[in-house]
């Protein structure tokens, strides 16, 4: 009787799926570290808890942060969310890389299958809750601005988004403290991942969490793409768009048409486990090469969703650092035009192998080395654009750098894996970890930095420090190239990828060389966050209120740093590209308006929030079916969406006073700040305001 | 500048990598071991050299280009309003286009030169192999010698071997990397996949699509024997006399991935086709 109520209470948990507990029965090494990362996640959301008790912050987080519609501060949640992801990831990364070089002929410290949750939560997060809330997050913050408007189309749908994907991220963190994650890897494929092969929680927390993860991401798109079409401030054409705007909007497209194929598939994985049918299975008619078509279909856009954004980071990045228009502006929007609409046509290329014929192989392949063609012209408009420049060599123009050397070898290796017969040979080996991470690494992670540099000063008002920028970047690059290039070896050398073990000893040295590179990756991410520690306590020197740090060129940076909440107290006006840059050298693009309005703006919400819990609730519900849970969560969403769409009183009013205040306190600043020229723009002496030549 | 000692790095480190990495490619396609690999490293070459013509101009002209027009460079040319060339977009859109299209030729023929399905030219019958992909070994069945072996291809040297595969459990992905690519094995389904060997010796095959955790110990040998060697290891197979019985096929279903080859003479008729059409998912 006792132990029927349980049942219904606690679903398919008991003891036996803590850690801990696993830990102390087993006591291996392995068991240990499982324990100690699920004991890091409980002692950290401890210690948050604590210390926003003790400074008293829970009302000024609440009101100021989680329930903001702001899309700047939603944009920097995202962001922070995604340092927390990275940090986990990367952890497990040096994980896997130290087993390998321990594990040649021996057993190593992970257990097989404590090794698979790593490569499987070690790509999950990578991709779906560091990847996606960084870009996410920079295009929230940044893209708003420079169309010159206030707000996203949908602020509210902004949080929801948010909150949904906190929620999935959450997900993930738990199975490290109840149950275990997925073992399936990140593509989760079956019929590995149905019930008959894995009966344990691990691919539901991994369905529940991507299905949440690709849900925000979809309204995202939508969001991002309605905002870019209807509320660009006049005079901002289409092809007068910052190119970062543009590849915003191309992701954005592809978030729309990618992400339900992902939607679809992890549901339809779910019904196979939880109402017992047969899509995917291997008996009764399923067929798993269904899954492999929708997830990839899902699965290549995506990594242009990731990498387009850092396309569109490096392509303000370097024409501001070089002082210079950008070259061939028409040529990368067509560029970046023609990369969205062809990640369309190349999914198959993820599974030459499955047996179809060469003739379907051979036009996969030729549809993948045409997409070289625009990432190509992209280069080369990017060099194109230092040429006759004055270049600085900021921090995030070495990662520009950086990513043009770096991703072009993997562009070679991709198109090697272009070729069919060249693909059997390492497909699934570490030489296709080694390529993918070749573009990722540089193509989304430097980006992303670098966007992070670029973007800082203007969302916090400080500069962030320069010398650990640059030692974090020296790692990241150095690290890059020992970690993977060994990988490229050992895959043309037959090392299947996944491979808790390894069988050769004449592997000895690329594995050491790797694992070395996974520490510096390591030591570049702690160089970030020291970076970060540093900035803050040196903000005071560092601030650049006046808003413009870099000579910079889009609208963003004709706001103060940060910017007010309004943006924009006068909506801007726009004659070309580079509006502000433009305006600096031909009028006064700090003359105050004739007279201030009042300005709407949406009130904060707990909408996002509740969703995000509740959501977070229902899918924690549905992995270890507490049915109860799953019945009143799902009630609630429905309940707080109808609730939501009868609240009438969701808009404030900035009265025009207070707008005047802020913004003649930004205006004396901004006459009181010391134009510089570029020489000294690294230094102290920054204060935000450019030396405008000729 | 400290981003130049970066870059320093950067263009030391493959060539230095290269240098040593000869021993561990011995294992791969370099030392090809067959007509299928060698086509296939040959292709590796042929891409290989037009790639790095792609390639080259990038990695030299990104640093040149910067380094010359550094903010610091009192002597280089600075036109800040100059954004566009007709005869610049000719060159970063053309050849890169003209590339695509060679390359598109080449690989249009070598994926049909090189499609796994294709029957490899030869005087000789193919000799047939029946490959099943288990939790965490493979099964080799050669159904004209009635005879099985677990974790052990052996393969007489010359003659083409055509391989049908398929899983008894998830999807696999069999790879002989010295002999030719993979190709997958799933549960109910018949992939297949050609090759030959051109000289003796014992060449690592793996399945390289994860599937639990003996995942990594599900390596076996093909052993490329000359005719008559071959001819007496099927006799001998043949007279260990181990049959294939109902015990043994439970057990092939087990998750287990034993140390040594296992052999097995005689085998039910139609054992493969069994496989294939017997239900699928089982733990």
């Amino acid at each position: 009787m006792t132990h029927g109520i349980w049942l219904a209470i606690l679903g398919r948990l008991d003891w036996q799926e803590l850690p801990f507990y696993r830990a102390w029965e087993n006591p291996t090494a392995s068991e240990i570290i499982g324990a100690g990362a699920g004991l890091i996640v409980v002692i950290g959301a401890g210690a948050v808890v604590l210390l926003i008790t003790w400074h008293g912050k829970w009302r000024y987080l609440w009101s100021e942060w989680l329930t903001s519609l702001d899309h700047k501060k939603i944009g920097i949640m995202y962001i922070a969310l995604a340092l927390v992801m990275l940090s986990r990831a990367l952890i497990e990364a040096v994980l896997m890389r130290m087993q390998q070089a321990a594990a040649i002929d021996k057993p190593g410290f992970l257990a097989p299958d404590h090794f698979s949750q790593l490569f499987s939560t070690h790509g999950s997060i990578m991709i779906f809750f560091m990847g996606m809330p960084f870009l996410v997050g920079l295009i929230n913050f940044v893209m708003p601005l420079q169309i010159g408007s206030r707000d996203v189309a949908f602020p509210l749908l902004n949080s929801i988004s948010l909150w949904l994907t906190g929620a999935a991220a959450a997900l993930v963190m738990a199975s490290l403290v109840i149950g275990k994650f997925s073992t399936g890897g990140w593509s989760g494929y079956p019929p590995y991942t149905e019930l008959a092969f894995s009966p344990d929680v691990g691919p539901d927390y991994w369905i529940w969490a991507v299905s949440l993860g690709s849900i925000g991401s979809t309204l995202t798109g939508i969001n991002f793409a309605v905002t870019i079409y209807k509320m660009r401030c006049p005079g901002m054409e289409l092809m007068r768009m910052p190119l970062f705007v543009w590849t915003a909007l191309c992701t954005s497209i592809l978030m729309i048409f990618a992400m339900p194929p992902l939607t679809i598939a992890t549901a339809l994985l779910a019904l196979d486990r939880y109402l017992g049918y047969h899509f995917f299975t291997n008996d009764l008619g399923g067929n798993m090469m269904n899954y492999a078509n929708l997830f990839w279909l899902f699965g290549h856009p995506e990594v242009y969703i990731l990498i387009l954004p850092a396309f569109g980071v490096y392509s303000e990045v370097v024409s501001t650092f070089s002082s210079k228009e950008l070259y061939g502006y028409t040529s990368l929007v067509l560029a970046t035009a023609a990369i969205a609409l062809l990640s369309f046509t190349v999914w198959v290329h993820h599974f030459f192998t499955m047996g179809q014929n060469a003739d379907i192989n051979a036009v996969f392949g030729i549809a993948t080395m045409t997409i070289g063609v625009p990432t190509g012209v992209k280069i080369y408009d990017w060099i194109w654009t230092m040429f006759r420049g004055q270049v600085r060599f900021t921090v995030p123009m070495l990662y520009s750098l950086a990513f043009m050397m770096t991703f072009v070898l993997g562009g070679i290796t991709g198109i090697l894996l272009a070729f069919p017969p060249l693909d059997y040979l390492v497909h699934n080996t570490l030489f296709l970890v080694a390529h993918f991470h070749n573009m990722l690494i540089p193509g989304l992670l430097y980006g992303m930095l670098a966007g992070y540099h670029y973007w800082f000063p203007k969302a916090f008002g400080f500069r962030l420090n320069e010398k650990w920028g640059r030692i974090s970047f020296g790692c990241w690059v150095v690290g890059f190239y020992l970690a993977f290039m060994p990988l490229y070896v050992l895959g043309a050398a037959g090392v299947a990828r996944r491979t808790q073990g390894m069988f050769d000893p004449i592997f000895r040295p690329w594995l050491y060389v790797a694992g070395v590179g996974a520490l510096i990756l390591l030591a570049a991410l702690g160089a970030l966050f020291v970076q970060l520690l540093v900035s803050i306590r040196e903000r005071d020197a560092n601030r650049v209120f006046a808003g413009d740090p870099w000579d910079g060129r889009g609208l963003e940076w004709s706001t103060s740093a940060p910017p007010p909440e309004y943006n924009y107290a006068v909506i801007p006006r726009v004659r070309g590209r580079d509006p502000f840059f433009e305006g600096k050298r031909k009028d006064d693009p700090y003359a105050p308006p004739a007279s201030y309005e009042d300005i709407e703006l949406p009130k904060n919400s707990m909408t996002g929030p509740l969703i995000g819990a509740v959501g977070a609730a229902t899918a924690f519900g549905l992995v270890w079916h507490m049915w109860w849970l799953v019945i009143i969560g799902v009630l609630a969403i429905i309940a707080a969406v109808i609730a939501r769409s009868f609240a009438r009183d969701v808009r404030r009013i900035i009265p025009a006073d207070e707008i005047g205040r802020t913004e003649r306190s930004w205006l004396r600043a901004v006459a009181e700040a010391t134009p510089i020229p570029r020489e000294i723009e690294m230094t102290s002496a920054n204060q935000g305001m450019a030396e405008v030549s000729e | 500048m400290k981003g130049s000692r970066g870059r320093l790095l950067i263009f030391a480190t493959p060539p230095m990598f290269l240098l040593s990495g000869c021993a561990a490619l011995k294992l791969g396609v370099m030392n090809h071991a067959g007509p299928i690999a060698a086509s296939q490293w040959h292709l590796y070459v042929i891409v290989g050299i037009v790639l790095a013509f792609v390639a080259g101009p990038v990695l030299l002209l990104t640093p040149l280009i910067a380094w010359h027009y550094r903010l610091s460079n009192k002597h280089s040319a600075f036109r800040p309003e100059w954004g566009f060339s007709w005869t610049l977009e000719g060159f970063i859109w053309i050849p890169p286009i003209g590339i695509v299209i060679g390359l598109s030729v080449v690989l249009w023929h070598y994926t049909h030169v090189l499609d796994p399905y294709r029957p490899i030219a030869s005087n000789q019958p193919a000799l047939q192999v029946q490959a099943v992909g288990l939790d965490w070994k493979w099964l080799f069945i050669y159904p004209d010698e009635r005879i099985a072996a677990i974790n052990q291809m052996v393969i007489p040297v010359g003659r083409p071997v055509h391989i049908s595969l398929t899983s008894g459990t998830v999807m696999q992905a069999l790879l002989i990397p010295q002999l030719a690519g993979q190709i997958y094995a799933m549960a109910r389904m018949t992939t297949q996949l050609n090759l030959a060997t051109s000289r003796a010796g014992v060449f690592r095959g793996e399945n390289t699509q994860f599937n639990g955790t003996g995942f990594q110990n599900e390596k076996f040998n093909v052993i490329a024997l000359p005719p008559a060697a071959y001819d007496r290891w099927v006799a001998q197979v043949r007279a260990s006399a181990h049959p294939l019985d109902a015990a043994a096929f439970a057990a092939l279903f087990g998750k287990s991935s034993p140390l040594k080859p296992i052999f097995f003479s005689p085998i039910p008729p139609r054992l493969f086709q069994h496989i294939l059409v017997r239900s699928g998912d089982r733990r």
